[in-house]
């Protein structure tokens, strides 16, 4: 399945895009998409520890199982205000 | 009255207040983030600020919701953020809050920007001369 992935802040920085596509197998949840984030993009490492994941603009657990076409944020510690 | 908004303008104090103008409004509490010029002892050249545009405008709104649980006098809730670069002196953010008598518009005025500072995803970079870094709550809590 095919998931859009989105980052923002330092880890956008960091990887130089602020978009990636993924394929991943059916039935993959947001943990898998980080394990598959960390060996593709090993500059990420030092951001998901205190990551924060959205999907379809929704904040989620990683044990969140993604669907084909699904928009994931990975976002780092919000500083707004 | 809801207004919930995330503007790549200079954002009018006044405008937003006038937004909460209705005749049963007798208090009205205002909030405005203003970009600081020193930080640590540093000099803030300027800030840069990035949002996830939708998904912020959805946070805001629920932080609108959530006050509006908490505080069922609160009539009218606006909260506008403003993003891109912003110099030293310029308004971040304004919210503001109305109800009929003045008893809750503090307390809701005060959960509404912590709460935006906890939930909504928009990012601070503080630029000063001999380098930059994005600020969270978090780096706050970690020094």
């Amino acid at each position: 399945m095919e998931i859009k992935v989105k980052f923002f802040a330092a880890p956008r920085e960091a990887l130089g895009k602020n978009e990636l596509e993924v394929t991943l197998p059916e039935g993959a949840a947001v943990t898998d998409l980080i394990e598959h984030l960390k060996a593709e993009y090993p500059i990420l490492r030092a951001y998901t520890r205190f990551l924060s994941v959205a999907v379809n603009k929704a904040y989620v657990g990683w044990g969140t199982e993604l669907h084909d076409g699904d928009e994931v944020a990975c976002l780092p510690p919000v500083g707004g205000g | 009255m809801r207004l919930y908004e995330i503007t790549s303008t200079p954002i009018s104090t006044d405008a937003v207040i006038a937004r909460l103008a209705d005749p049963a409004v007798g208090a009205i509490a205002t909030f405005v983030g203003v970009v600081r010029g020193e930080t640590d002892g540093r000099k803030t050249l300027h800030l840069e600020y990035e949002a996830y545009p939708d998904m912020a405008e959805a946070t805001l709104a629920q932080v609108g919701d959530e006050i509006g649980e908490r505080w069922p006098s609160i009539r009218a809730v606006a909260i506008v953020h403003r993003i891109g670069r912003l110099e030293v002196g310029e308004t971040a953010t304004v919210i503001a809050v109305s109800a009929a008598h003045r008893p809750d518009v503090f307390d809701a005025l005060r959960y509404g920007i912590d709460r935006l500072k906890e939930i909504v995803p928009i990012w601070k970079k503080e630029i000063w001369a001999d380098g930059e870094e994005w600020k969270s709550g978090m780096t706050n809590f970690t020094n």
